[in-house]
């Protein structure tokens, strides 16, 4: 028997004697029907309107090229994927604050989604969950397959029985704190380019 | 209860509406772009009202159900790592958390926004006991640096202007207090806390959803600075409300829908993030927090309160919170669903409250998981004219209440079976607006007056009897 002293049981003692009457099922979520047209240029349009950009490129070294292309300045660069081999490699990082002077970070995405132009990214894609954050930039590579068309599909695709952390972003960190005004690169990533490439 | 003073947010809105021709307009401007944004991304969606409806019933599903779906979720959080943490009230949760910092020695805590934490008033018991605490979320950082409460539950400094914030930070970080640009504020903030995630010991988030299925629970916001506390220091403690609960991870597929879309007019905040059980090298603690909401729960007017997902639409479209400025209601809560929720802390305190509003339904109209606002702003009224706390001035506007209701036929009748106090309504704050905030859309006044007349044919045979009990 538990304490039922504890706040633990206080708490649950407490909901139990004051459920409503009224029980509610759980509903069932339907399949919406969805516009038929392709994916990938809503992920583009609507990444771009999250402060994102995305860009075809047809081989790790166009990757290399836009990376360089992109961030001409950039001396830490720490990469989480097989194509880019980066200045750091994000397996030797052994603790996140090792992370604060990366200028740009490279991972790839599982999937995209359309409807909002996020992809999902987990803790085994980033190797250390503080890239994707204390990086001044981010560049996600994604295979354009791999797109869904909305977050109900998104949820089908997501194992959270399997990572400890998994996050969609969308676009760079951004705040309108003051007087409703955007800016990007609020906290974390000053801008995020996702670069199409499937996987080798 | 009741040994506070009563709050006036009548006097504290003339105050801020007074004060100059800035600050009220602007507030005004900015919430309303927001509320437009919103409208047309609800509008983008065909199924948006189908989706409200399901996550209303997800909610309800849960909250008639909350015993069992917290302890599937202690199970699962605990069988991925995490320490679940339960507590009754804000002191057992300011406890527990001050004793998860003393016992790893950690002097430093960096924080994302949470209105729990607020709630609890956990920062200032943590600095009385020399915890170094910092707002890492630009909004909150203001609010902290000018010891002033956040004022929007999304937008925690929205009634400031950038020249407040220039000089804010001149006096506190030593900016320029010339340089106003919302662009160098934020890099001077950024440049500013960089340094405090690396140095914290801890990082602290909230909880927008907690998964049952799962043991996970996702936090949502547009800096990343909740990630950054809980991807840097080796400590992360969530302080999640009892009523976050949800089944099942496709959930999060309709919830996920509607919150940016209804708080901000985007598709979603630019950061949703699934922790679950401790990151690779940390520790993860879960402090699960009643605080009045079991209470609640047995509220037979009230409990539908519990849905709510903070996503702030019923400030932002409430005309009287436009105007207001949300450090006018004196609480930890404000706008519509502060005005439902803060009397359940405080009765006396904040009895005002539910007559800080024109009842025109319009909160009700947008709430992503369809609380009946108006409707309980309208029952706690009747509660308040039930224990005697009457509303303090004469400032009854027979001419806006029939304004509103459109029928006056309908609206004296109703006056006859209700208490006198259904007839209050802050007019001053109605008047002479550029922004009628009653065209915003032609069929809102119908549908409020609608649920106006539904709840006064319900009620009629009761004769007005309140039916809340605490
Ligand atoms: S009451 Fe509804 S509209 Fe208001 S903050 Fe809560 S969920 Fe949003």
């Amino acid at each position: 028997m538990q304490n039922p002293n504890t706040d633990r049981e206080l708490i649950l003692n407490a909901i139990r004697q004051n459920l409503p009457q009224q029980q509610v099922e759980h509903p069932a979520i339907p399949v919406f029907a969805r516009p038929g047209r392709p994916l990938k240029p809503d992920f583009e349009r609507n990444l771009q309107e999250a402060g994102g950009a995305a860009h075809d490129l047809k081989s790790p070294a166009e990757v290399q090229a836009k990376l360089e292309a992109l961030h001409p300045g950039a001396k830490v660069v720490c990469s989480a994927v097989p194509e880019i081999s980066g200045t750091r490699r994000a397996e030797s990082v052994q603790d996140p604050h090792e992370l604060a002077d990366v200028d740009v970070g490279v991972v790839r995405a599982q999937f995209g989604v359309a409807e909002s132009g996020a992809v999902w990214l987990t803790q085994e894609d980033l190797v250390v969950d503080g890239l994707a954050f204390l990086s001044q930039h981010l560049i996600v590579l994604l295979d354009p397959e791999q797109i869904v068309p909305d977050m109900h599909e998104a949820y089908r695709r997501v194992q959270l029985n399997e990572t400890a952390y998994g996050c969609f972003m969308m676009g760079p960190s951004a705040t309108a704190d003051i007087e409703a005004t955007l800016v990007h690169g609020a906290q974390g990533v000053r801008s995020l380019n996702v670069f199409f490439l499937p996987p080798v | 209860m009741g040994s506070a003073k009563q709050v006036d947010p009548a006097v504290a809105a003339e105050q801020f509406i007074i004060r100059d021709k800035v600050h009220e307009p602007m507030h005004d401007r900015f919430l309303w772009a927001v509320m437009q944004r919103r409208d047309r991304e609800a509008a983008a969606i065909p199924e948006w009202e189908e989706l409200r409806e399901i996550a209303s019933q997800i909610k309800e599903h849960t909250l008639t159900h909350l015993d069992r779906y917290l302890e599937e979720f202690e199970a699962n959080a605990t069988r991925r790592g995490a320490h679940v943490h339960w507590a009754v009230d804000a002191a057992g949760h300011n406890e527990a958390v001050h004793s998860i910092l003393r016992d790893h020695g950690v002097t430093e805590l960096i924080k994302s926004k949470s209105m729990l934490q607020e709630e609890c008033g956990m920062t200032p018991y943590l600095e009385h006991r020399g915890v170094k605490v910092t707002e890492s979320d630009l909004g909150e950082r203001i609010q902290q640096l000018d010891h002033q409460p956040p004022s929007h539950i999304v937008f925690p400094a929205i009634h400031k202007t950038r020249q407040d914030v220039a000089q804010l930070f001149a006096r506190t970080i030593g900016t320029d207090p010339n340089h106003d640009d919302p662009h160098f504020l934020t890099e001077e903030m950024r440049n500013n806390a960089r340094p405090r995630f690396l140095a914290a010991g801890a990082g602290m988030t909230g909880g927008n959803f907690a998964i049952a299925e799962t043991g996970t629970f996702v936090v949502c916001t547009n800096e990343g600075n909740a990630d950054i506390g809980a991807a840097v220091p080796p400590l992360h403690i969530a302080s999640i409300g009892i009523e976050k609960m949800i089944p099942r991870v496709e959930d999060m597929g309709v919830f996920l829908r509607l919150l940016a879309r209804s708080a901000e007019g985007a598709p979603l905040t630019q950061y949703s993030s699934h922790f679950t059980g401790p990151r690779k090298g940390g520790e993860l603690h879960i402090v699960l927090v009643d605080n009045g909401r079991s209470r609640r729960l047995g509220m037979l007017d009230f409990w539908h309160s519990l849905k709510c997902i903070r996503c702030g639409a019923c400030m932002n479209t409430c005309p009287v919170y436009r105007r207001s400025g949300g450090l006018a209601y004196g609480a930890t809560y404000s706008g519509p669903i502060g005005v439902i929720l803060d009397p359940t802390f405080d009765e006396f305190k904040y009895s005002e409250l539910p007559f800080h509003s024109s009842l025109c339904g319009s909160c009700s109209d947008v709430c992503p998981v369809k609380i009946d606002i108006s409707d309980q702003i309208l029952k706690w009224r009747r509660v308040m004219a039930q224990k005697g706390y009457l509303p303090f001035a004469k400032r009854v506007s027979f001419a806006v209440a029939g304004h509103v209701f459109g029928h006056p036929e309908e609206y004296h009748a109703v006056e006859k079976i209700a208490e006198p106090a259904v007839a209050h309504a802050p007019h001053f704050l109605l008047y002479n607006r550029s922004l009628n905030p009653w065209t915003r859309d032609r069929e809102l006044p119908q549908l409020a007056r609608q649920t106006f007349r539904e709840w006064y044919l319900a009620n009629r045979s009761t004769h007005a009897k309140p039916e809340h009990r605490s």
